[in-house]
């Protein structure tokens, strides 16, 4: 358990910049989800907190001591790669056990049997811990690879897309046990991945980056009701936020240039008039793609919704969200 | 374009059975979804479906024609891949010229019908660029034109979008909708991901184990699931299942659940033994009235909606409800079912038991 924070970061590799005066701090016992697409710095930020790199300039701070000088096993982190990597000539259990018989740790025999029984247990895969590492499948060894890190208890855990190569319903379930893996220990875990579904359903604190700068940082209910800029917006919320011209339905505030719409922000049955188009029946709810004035909006209404493709529904905007010239957000 | 008829298909390797008697059909212009987990059998059903395997036994028609024991080259359908295979060295014109090049068709005639294709792909001003400087977007186009441009019977599609990243995907699968609603060319289209097949399909065949466990409308199959499987592949998060022990008898309208008195459909079969009462997670509802406790155990915070999930006497329950609604983990809280919209299934064999909510679904198969 552990507080981490930067100070100022930045790291360049030759012409390009990876991370620019990134500052943040991982609060002790949070669960601090870095979101962001491909080379926006989220895995160099992980890397540097973890003492594989060294940041050009700035600070790295773990309980308030700079750990610069320190190296990734006096820091006391415990890494998940996207690529698992297992002792393939080892067992499940010799996998799990080995980080404990390690002689730092020096832990009994017993007790390092009950841990490792505990944590398959909770990643479902106490039937396979006598099986080879390579007998698995590919879900199985990424389950294997999180174990180990969670048998350690080590100060902090920094996890890379630890989930992105599960299936989807594996990986819906490790979501909520991660989490309550987390809570239940006051771990402190910083997590990358580009999925926001993750970032919003796990985190305690989302961090958004994009070319190599945090562009906000906060709860996740915070991030999506009142993201900082469009590209913040744009990044979470399925479907995505409808971003048209500030005007199209009066009422903007001075200095708006575009108005943001979720679907929650969409009443369908007054206003302006908007033809519907394809129609998509995904279970629980519909989504309709509309056009209005020659702009394209998609929305969910209910399952069982009676709209059918060519009909005019109107449509008026419910606190939604206005953006300047900038992208920044108004208000 | 074609009606296709798959009758009794079934496809062995060796000992393995990996298609047993399947039995579907596709309507002519239908946007057609084989779905299911790896190894369900679905690409092998693409594949015997396009020529590219030999069905054991079964019949295929396309098109009023037989052609189950056929070549691919005599189907006369298209097929996408996953990996969106061009040449090279040629530029986007002559990759989507070959096909028609090597059937011998003068040169006017092919100019004329990539420029047909390349406006319906809005690809015209990248005809004359090499293969090597597109997109990844572009590419897929350029691909796609390659095999429209011979206006096959049929297009069948394995997992052309499975290596595109999110957004990009959900691009694409808009973009490929759209092109469907244009040509209305029959299509079939292989996917492991349940929303795609929804969001995409006009209708939907679920495979499991080699066999087909439904097909239908997107909306019906998720509606009204025929097995345990079906409910539990589609939707996210899936169907929830609370079992119990008991009978349950034609006519009722209720079932007694640890105690409490749950509606459900009209049941229209007596049947005796473990069941799981199946209800989806939108229609949980968390309710001070609800007779039937649960403790929240997680809640994940989705933006329009949460999923609360919560520890039950008969197992672990997921609610999908509106965000706003505060839950804290830790508390007691009652539970509601929307009873009208219960499946009842018989655990041994995953079957749903009949009721009013799903006697459609049985009488068409």
């Amino acid at each position: 358990m552990a507080e981490i924070a930067l100070d100022r970061v930045s790291k360049s590799f030759g012409k390009h910049t990876a991370l620019r005066d990134v500052s943040l701090t991982v609060p002790n016992g949070s669960f601090v989800v870095l979101l962001g697409p491909t080379g926006a710095g989220k895995t160099t930020t992980l890397r540097v907190v973890s003492g594989l790199e060294r940041p050009d300039t700035g600070n790295v701070l773990i309980d308030g001591r700079s750990v610069l000088d320190f190296t990734p096993a006096q820091r006391d982190v415990a890494m998940v790669f996207q690529q698992y990597s297992l002792y393939p000539h080892m067992t499940v259990r010799e996998n799990l056990s080995f980080p404990l018989r390690s002689p730092v740790h020096r832990l009994p025999e017993d007790q390092i049997k009950r841990k490792v029984d505990e944590v398959a247990e909770v990643l479902r895969i106490s039937r396979k811990l006598d099986n080879k590492a390579t007998a698995l499948s590919g879900g199985e060894m990424q389950r294997v690879s999180i174990g180990r890190a969670l048998v350690r208890n080590p100060a902090i855990y920094l996890m890379d897309e630890p989930l992105s190569s599960l299936d989807a319903k594996l990986r819906a379930d490790l979501r909520v046990e991660l989490k309550s893996i987390q809570a239940s220990l006051g771990a402190t875990f910083l997590y990358v991945t580009h999925d926001q579904i993750e970032a919003m359903t796990m985190a305690t604190h989302i961090g958004v980056l994009e070319q190599g700068r945090l562009v906000q940082f906060g709860a996740p209910r915070d991030i999506y009701e009142k993201p900082a800029s469009l590209d913040v917006a744009s990044r979470l919320g399925v479907p995505r936020i409808n971003i048209l011209p500030a005007e199209l339905f009066g009422g903007a505030p001075a200095g708006a240039r575009t108005i943001g719409l979720r679907p929650e922000h969409i009443q369908l049955g007054e206003g302006k008039p908007a033809k519907v188009g394809r129609i998509e029946h995904l279970g629980d709810q519909t989504r309709l793609h509309l056009e209005l004035d020659g702009h394209k909006i998609i929305t969910l209404t209910d399952a069982y919704s009676k709209l059918s493709q060519g009909d005019i529904v109107a449509v008026k905007p419910v606190n939604p969200l206005y953006f300047d010239s900038a992208g920044l957000r108004l208000g | 374009m074609a009606q296709i008829v798959i009758k009794n298909l079934q496809k062995k390797f060796g000992d393995f059975t990996a298609v047993q008697s399947s039995s579907f059909t596709i309507e002519d212009g239908e946007f057609f979804m084989l779905l299911g987990p790896s190894g369900c059998g679905k690409t092998t059903t693409l594949r015997m479906i396009a020529g590219l395997e030999l069905p054991t036994s079964g019949e295929i028609w396309i098109d009023g024609e037989e052609v189950a024991q056929k070549p691919a080259g005599q189907r006369d359908i298209a097929f996408v891949f996953q990996m969106f295979a061009l040449y090279p060295h040629m530029n986007v014109r002559k990759n989507i010229s070959y096909p028609l090049v090597s059937q011998g068709m003068p040169r006017a005639e092919v100019r004329q019908k990539v420029s047909e294709v390349a406006s319906l792909l809005g690809i015209q001003d990248i005809l004359d660029k090499p293969i090597s400087g597109l997109s990844g977007g572009d590419r897929q186009r350029v691909a796609l034109g390659r095999a429209i441009v011979r206006k096959p019977k049929a297009f069948m599609m394995d997992e052309p979008l499975g290596a595109l990243d999110a957004e990009f995907r959900e691009h694409m699968s808009l973009e490929l909708r759209a092109l469907h609603d244009r040509m209305k060319a029959t299509t079939i289209y292989v996917t492991h991901d349940q929303l795609e097949a929804m969001q995409m399909g006009d209708r939907i065949v679920v495979m499991n184990h080699g066999v087909v466990e439904q097909y239908g409308r997107p909306q019906e199959v998720y509606d009204k699931p025929a097995t345990m499987f079906v409910a539990d592949f589609i939707g996210s998060p899936p169907m929830n299942f609370l079992k119990f022990t008991g009978t349950v008898h034609a006519g009722d309208v209720a079932v007694a659940l640890g105690g409490v008195s749950m509606e459900v459909p009209r049941m229209l079969e007596t049947h005796t033994g473990e069941i799981a009462f199946g209800v989806r997670p939108e229609h949980v509802r968390l309710s001070d009235a609800g007779g039937y406790r649960g403790e929240v155990k997680a809640t994940e915070y989705l933006g329009t909606t949460q999923i609360v999930t919560l520890l039950t006497a008969h197992g672990s329950v997921k609610a999908r409800i509106s965000a706003a609604t505060r839950v804290n983990p830790g508390e007691t809280v009652g539970l509601d079912f929307n009873g009208s919209t219960v499946t009842l299934f018989d655990t041994q064999t995953g079957r749903a038991l009949h009721s009013s909510l799903n006697d459609g679904v049985f009488a068409n198969g």
